[in-house]
Formats: structure tokens, C-alpha cells, sequence
């Protein structure tokens, strides 16, 4: 999506001056609802002097005022998250425009920050950024923002965009030096996956500490002195943070059923079998057991394989489904055991997908769990859908 | 409560020549991996290791080793599919997430 351009309006491109409240008169509203403001998109659309902010970060809504610093002007941002960030998050969590939610990288303040104040790291993704300027409401305090292309922390740092180039590079170009005169950094712990400590020290000077995980424990770990207890380190991955990541998984699931629906109304059509709702539920109930209930019960699931996991439920459904139908209907055993086949795997692949949002799996875990529930996913649907066929045929 | 993954598949390595136990993998570790034990740093818990390789990256004496990577099946299956490493499905081009 390319309306970026269309965010920033010519005056302050040519100017580079903040005029914001001329420039959103002026902001064409490109978006599908009126009452919604573009993002105002990354890419600097103006060259960067020695040490100076893209003036368009001034134009950001959160930011309420600046401070002048011996490295220029520095942008102090709202600790408080307003309407239109929360819906942003909302936005986020159903995958709505995900990836241009981003602010532009370089160095924000909070309060009235001086050169004794902490400086906190983040990466340049909208929500890892609003939930650290939330958390550090009612303090003084520097945020620099990498430049992860948009990417929360935990995921630029697994691909090297969160690391230690990067952090030297936005410490070099923001004049951090001249900024503060203490010479730490605070990292997100998640980030470390990234960022060698020691190579940040030995090239900048900077020493850095790994913060809490979580950004809400950043106030007790600064009146420890900077010290993060065993319980700020470690991921948890509770029923809330497990319920949040549904909708995601939810909107990736739309296309398996949006397919599984074109195939079931062009059968419909050629009229070789009339499609009912009774054909359809079943389908529709395996995808949710996947990627709905698994997620919300994964720790009560019997089993460590997540795709176990969501074959037992996916067979519990089945078992149900047959109950239900066979209620309406008189199944045939071929019928019975299609959907032994068919609904179970459905829902073990979707939470074999599943893995990629947990906290705590491992690569070489699933790539073993792969080679065993692959095969046997493929193998139970191919068998499953012979029956059914074969069982449709002989009752013609 | 820690959840647990697979067991015995982490490959996590721990190098006791090369360890100084300095500590920063304690530091590091959102899994509670290592533990202090007198003053000699060990693997106390490996099953719990997620591979994401924090330890190795911040250990300033080489003496960890882990096969670092993304425990995401999507992730995998576009590897295989690309022939690339499994790399975190948020991909730049941006249209699949998954974390
Ligand atoms: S960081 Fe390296 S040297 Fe330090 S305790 Fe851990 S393994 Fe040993
Ligand atoms: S790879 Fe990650 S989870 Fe495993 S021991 Fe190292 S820091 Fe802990």
C-alpha cells in the first residue's frame, strides 16, 4: 500500500516546517472511512542534516511539544494512548494494514527529559512504541526507536533488523552522545536475540542493559536500580496473551474455509450432490477447533505436539458432528469414517500453525513434529476423502 | 506455570571450557535455562530452551551454541517451499504473519 505520499502534504515536504494543523486540513483522506487519518507512513521523505529529526515526526499526533537538545530538536511524545491508537491496535490484531504501522525511527522524549534521564530502545512497530510510552508515563525519559521496518521487537530481533548494527547505527545518527551523558542503553530483553551487549560496548561505548520483557514491570525495574527480577525475564504465555492472538489466526483461517467454500457451491452447481448446511458445519466447527479453542485451551490439551493437541479436539468435534448428524440423518459407515478422517487433521494442521505464535516452541521441535504430523495429516485426508467418495458413489 | 515444548530436541550446548560464568546468560534467557550453581553457571533446564539464541549471541566468551531459529511451522513450510532457512514468517514483503 502506497499512500504514504498522500499523508504528508506538500508544505511540510517543501518547507520541512511543522505547520500540523494547516497540514491535516490539507491531508487528502485517501482511507475507506471518513473518520479515519492515515497513518503518517515511515520512508523520510526528506534528507537527513547531521544529527537532525525528519521533521515529519513532528507531525505525529502523539507528539505534544519538543525540547531542544545539543543534538537539535527532540520530539516529546503523549504517554497517554488516545482513541485512535487503541483502535490502531484493534486494527492490528484482525491483520487490517499490519505491516504500515510504523513511526519513523530516531529519538523521542518523554516528560521533561535531561542528559541524566534512561534511554529506552524499541523497535519502530506502532504497538511495541505506544506500549512503551504508556509505561513510562510520569517519567523523564529518551526513546530510540530502531528502525525494524515496522516489526515488533521479538521478530526483527530473531531476523538480525533488531541488533546490534542497528542500535549503533541509530545511536551514531541521533547524537545520542550529546543527548545524555550516561552511557547506557536499555533493551528489551526480547531483543537480545539480536543484539550482542558486548559488541554495542566495545564499538559505542554504550552499555546495555536488558530490560524487562515487559514493558508494564519498567517502573519497578528502574526503582530496583536497573535490576530486572527472574519473574520481568521470563515469557509468559497466559490465557490472555494466548486470547489476543486469536483474531490473527482467525482472519489466516478465512481462506481455508473461503476455499472450502468455492468448492462446495461449485459441486452444489454441477448438481452432483446438493450441498447442505449439514455438510458445511462440520468444516467450519474443525477450522474454529484449530485455530480458536486450541489456542484459548492449549495447556489443558493433553499432549506436548501442538498438532496432537488439535487432533484430539479436531477428533472430539468429529465424534459430536457424527452424534449430531446422525441424528438428522442415518450415516452410512463409510460417512463415519470419512469424517473420522477428514475433520480431525483439519484442525491438528491449523494448530500445528499455532507454533509460529507460541512462545515457547523451538525450531528443531518443530521440525520434528513436522516430519511425523505432516505426512499423517496428508495421509488421513487423502484416505478420508476415498471413503467419502467411494461411499457417495455406492449409494447412488 | 512454564509450558513445556518437545522433549530432548533443544540444541543447546554449553561449553564449561569456555565458560567464565559471567552470568549473561541467566541474564538473557526468557526460558530460565541456566541457573547458577555454586559459582559455576550450567543447563539446569533444557527442555525448556526455545532456540531463540539470545544466549549465544550475548555470551562474551563463545562458550554456548545453539542451531538459533524460529519455532513456527509456517515458517518451515515456506522454508521448504523458498529453500530458504526458516526465517520469521513476518516477512517483509508483508503479507503473512504469524507472530
Ligand atoms: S554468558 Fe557465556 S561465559 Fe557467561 S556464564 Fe553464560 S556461558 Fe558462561
Ligand atoms: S536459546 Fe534462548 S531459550 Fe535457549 S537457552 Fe539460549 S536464551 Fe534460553
Amino acid at each position: 500500500m502506497d499512500d504514504s505520499k498522500s499523508t504528508l502534504c506538500s508544505c511540510c515536504d517543501e518547507r520541512g516546517q511543522v505547520e500540523s494543523e494547516t497540514c491535516r486540513k490539507n491531508e487528502p483522506v485517501t482511507f475507506l472511512f471518513p473518520m479515519y487519518k492515515p497513518e503518517i507512513h515511515e520512508e523520510p521523505q526528506v534528507v537527513y542534516k547531521d544529527n537532525q529529526q525528519n521533521p515529519s515526526i513532528f507531525l505525529y499526533d502523539f507528539v505534544i511539544d519538543s525540547i531542544d537538545t545539543p543534538s537539535g530538536r527532540v520530539p516529546i511524545v503523549d504517554t497517554n494512548l488516545r482513541f485512535k491508537d487503541l483502535i490502531g491496535s484493534w486494527k492490528v490484531r484482525w491483520g487490517i494494514g499490519r505491516m504500515n504501522y510504523r513511526v519513523i525511527p530516531g529519538i523521542y522524549g518523554i516528560g521533561r527529559p535531561d542528559e541524566t534521564s534512561p534511554v529506552f530502545v524499541t523497535a519502530n512497530y506502532k504497538m511495541s512504541f505506544d506500549r512503551l510510552r504508556k509505561a513510562l508515563s510520569g517519567l523523564n525519559a529518551w526513546i530510540l526507536v530502531l528502525d525494524t521496518e515496522g516489526i515488533n521487537v521479538w521478530c526483527a530481533a530473531g531476523k538480525g533488523r533488531f541488533g546490534t548494527d542497528e542500535i549503533i547505527r541509530q545511536i551514531e545518527k541521533t547524537g545520542l552522545k550529546k543527548i545524555v551523558s550516561h552511557k547506557v542503553i536499555i533493551v528489551p530483553q526480547l531483543g537480545a536475540t539480536g543484539v550482542r551487549a558486548h559488541e554495542v560496548k566495545a564499538r559505542t561505548g554504550f552499555k546495555v542493559i536488558y530490560g524487562p520483557v515487559r514493558a508494564d514491570d519498567i517502573k519497578i525495574f528502574l526503582a530496583e536500580g536497573m535490576k530486572a527480577k527472574p519473574y520481568m525475564r521470563s515469557v509468559s504465555f497466559g490465557f490472555v496473551d494466548r486470547i489476543v492472538l486469536i483474531p490473527m489466526e482467525l482472519v489466516q483461517s478465512l481462506k481455508y474455509i473461503a476455499i472450502f467454500f468455492v468448492i462446495a457451491f461449485a459441486l452444489h452447481l454441477t448438481g452432483i450432490i446438493e450441498i447442505t448446511f449439514s455438510h458445511i458445519y462440520p468444516f467450519i466447527g474443525a477450522v474454529i477447533a484449530g485455530c480458536v479453542v486450541v489456542p484459548a485451551i492449549l495447556p489443558w490439551l493433553p499432549g506436548r505436539a501442538f498438532s496432537l493437541k488439535g487432533w484430539i479436539l479436531g477428533f472430539l468435534w468429529a465424534v459430536a458432528v457424527i452424534i449430531m448428524n446422525g441424528s438428522l440423518n442415518r450415516l452410512k459407515v463409510t460417512d463415519i469414517f470419512a469424517i473420522l478422517m477428514l475433520l480431525p487433521p483439519i484442525s491438528a494442521f491449523l494448530s500445528l500453525n499455532f507454533t509460529g505464535a507460541s512462545t515457547y516452541t523451538s525450531l528443531s521441535g518443530v521440525k520434528k513434529e513436522m516430519r511425523i504430523a505432516i505426512p499423517a495429516i496428508i495421509t488421513s485426508v487423502v484416505i478420508g476423502l476415498i471413503t467419502g467418495i467411494t461411499g457417495f458413489f455406492i449409494r447412488q | 506455570m512454564k509450558d513445556y515444548y518437545l522433549k530432548n530436541v533443544a540444541t543447546l550446548l554449553l561449553d564449561d571450557n569456555r565458560c567464565t560464568s559471567c552470568g549473561m546468560c541467566i541474564e538473557v534467557c526468557p526460558r530460565d535455562v541456566f541457573k547458577r550453581n555454586g559459582k559455576r553457571v550450567m543447563i539446569v533446564d533444557r527442555d525448556a530452551c526455545m532456540e531463540c539464541g539470545a544466549c549465544m549471541m550475548n555470551c562474551p566468551f563463545s562458550a554456548v551454541r545453539v542451531n538459533a531459529g524460529v519455532g513456527c511451522a509456517y515458517a518451515v513450510i515456506k522454508g521448504a517451499i523458498t529453500g530458504e532457512e526458516p526465517n520469521c514468517c513476518c516477512s517483509s514483503s508483508g503479507k503473512n504473519t504469524c507472530c
